[in-house]
């Protein structure tokens, strides 16, 4: 038993590595970093951080992120329920092609669409907008969030529909007061896996942005300048971009491999 | 079983109008631009297949599609078993369990370009970690910028550490929705661990098999930002991959027409593949 728990061990200190690598070097300064190899900081400092904090546009930008992907979020959960249930209790004329269409918005490389994205958004006057990128993560999260919440709610018994009409329920109560409660666990996933997607992808959100909504992929690029990268600051960049996601995953720790299956095992 | 009712359509609408304006448009501003030919300014002329044919006879694709085929394949190579040795070997309640399912899922919550910038800093020659622990105490030539061999093997272990972890959960999954007793029934058999795993716990994990397969073929197919950030495509062209020759065609040189014919190639490529993967794998599933 005890050789067997060496694997995950293993694996997770391979995970850990280049995370710890992270964090020392954002305590670093970028002159100690250059001069060669110590794998704890020689002369620890808060400077990278300071740095973050007390400049308004590399704040903001943190801010930006969080504010398209909150936007994101909502929105692709609060159109992918209505969609979610029809899909788990209806036959409809068209509804696996639909089902299929959906998901291969999923597949569709991001790098295919920057382009005609940049001249849509621009097009309808949403360009560096919070909404524009929160739009277009649309197209990869509203079908996720569909897929995920209809596994979950396959999995409510259609007898719970039943019984409700039959004690006098409406539909917009029926859903709101005891369907939604019964898949809340899925609601929650569905929230942190397009919370996710939205976060990390950059692509797209670093094209259909300049300055007002600019997120902290594009302003990270700000750490290369004349004088060659500044690596600390980067690091420190980086290691705040973790925190929110670690943060997420914390709450939802006990349904993430639920979710990873999309709420289908 | 599932009632007819075609007023279903009205849920479904908020979904179909916001996907549609995000993909219907998109595409068919592809569309019209892999037929045309643009000097900028708004001024277009029309060249029927001519961006197709091509990029159907041009090498620089045939090597990019190379690549990308040789990355995904071993990725899934990799990252599939990996991913289950890694999940039959994870405790199955108790303390531990949500400590590592947290740890796994961390690298990825990282957005994909710091992922690339921090395998950067960790592979730097003399000063990264890696990049210290290959060249001075393994005493390995080791510099990614410099040496294909190295970009490759640096990329393929980024994106092993990147989502082996998808696997793991999924396999995890699958793995803690087997009722005891089917073990049990196993053990008064007096099946081999091997047995157990190939016709008890291999089957039940089937269903999260074919997601983990399909997601990791569609992003590893996809992989932009990360390579992107960590080699830019090179040393030469040792690591462009389709979506950074893409770019490249589309926004460094604004070749609109075969970026958009290479485009539409690329996306029927992946789903065709992604189809293919998923009528095999539940072609079974009937019986």
């Amino acid at each position: 038993m005890r050789k067997r728990s060496l694997i995950p061990i293993i694996y997770i200190i391979f995970l850990m590595l280049p995370i710890y690598w992270l964090i020392a070097m954002s305590f670093k300064t970028t002159n100690e970093i250059l001069s060669g190899f110590s794998l704890f900081p020689q002369t620890f400092t808060w400077d990278n951080y300071v740095t973050i904090f007390t400049d308004p546009s590399w704040y903001w930008s943190y801010v930006n992120s969080i504010i398209y992907v909150s936007i994101n979020t909502v929105l692709s959960i609060c159109v992918a329920l209505p969609a979610a249930y029809a899909f788990s209790r209806y036959r409809f004329l068209g509804d696996k092609t639909l089902f299929f269409w959906l998901l291969t918005n999923r597949m569709a490389p991001a790098a295919v669409f920057v382009l005609p994205f940049f001249q849509l958004y621009s097009a309808v006057g949403l360009f560096d907008t919070h909404i524009a990128v929160a739009l277009a993560h649309c197209l990869f999260n509203i079908p996720l969030a569909v897929w995920i919440l209809e596994g979950f709610m396959s999995g409510v018994p259609k007898e719970l529909d039943e019984t409700a009409y039959v004690d006098g329920y409406s539909f917009p109560r029926f859903f709101i007061t005891i369907f939604l409660p019964a898949i809340k666990a899925g609601v929650g996933v569905a929230a942190f896996f397009c919370f996710m997607f939205s976060w990390v992808e950059l692509l797209l959100a670093k094209n259909l942005t300049s300055v007002d909504a600019k997120p902290i992929a594009a302003e990270m690029t700000k750490t290369a300048s004349s004088a060659g990268y500044e690596l600390g600051l980067l690091a420190a960049a980086g290691t705040l971009t973790i925190i929110p996601g670690a943060i997420v995953v914390y709450f939802v720790r006990n349904y993430i491999a639920k979710g990873f299956a999309l709420g289908r095992v | 079983m599932k009632t007819q009712n075609q007023r279903a359509w009205f849920f479904v609408l908020p979904v179909l109008l916001l996907v549609a304006f995000n993909a219907l448009i998109p595409m068919m501003t592809v569309v019209n631009y892999s037929v045309q030919e643009t000097f900028g300014n708004n001024v277009f002329f029309w060249e029927g297949l001519r961006w197709f044919e091509e990029l159907l006879n041009s090498d620089r694709f045939h090597a990019a599609l190379g690549r990308q085929f040789l990355f995904t394949g071993i990725i899934l190579a990799i990252e599939i078993p990996l991913g289950i040795i890694i999940a039959l070997s994870m405790p199955r309640q108790g303390f531990w369990v949500p400590v590592c399912l947290v740890l796994m899922a961390l690298p990825m919550l990282i957005p994909w370009n710091v992922v690339g910038a921090m395998w950067n800093i960790f592979a730097l020659p003399d000063i990264g970690l890696l990049g210290y622990l290959m060249n001075t105490t393994l005493g390995i030539d080791y510099d990614m910028t410099q040496d294909p061999f190295a970009a490759w093997a640096t990329i393929i272990t980024m994106d092993v550490w990147h989502w082996t972890s998808l696997v793991v959960l999924l396999s995890y999954a699958g793995l803690v929705s087997i009722p005891d007793a089917y073990y049990q029934a196993a053990k008064i058999d007096g099946a081999s661990s091997w047995s157990v795993f190939r016709y008890i716990q291999l089957p039940k994990m089937k269903q999260v098999l074919t997601i983990a397969i399909l997601l990791r073929f569609m992003d590893s197919f996809n992989i932009y930002t990360e390579v992107f950030v960590m080699t830019g495509g090179g040393p030469g062209n040792s690591t462009t991959f389709l979506s950074i020759d893409l770019v490249k065609i589309a926004l460094g040189q604004f070749d609109l027409g075969p970026a958009a014919a290479m485009s539409l190639i690329y996306f029927a490529i992946t789903l065709l593949v992604s189809w293919l993967f998923y009528t095999l794998m539940t072609k079974d599933d009937g019986k």
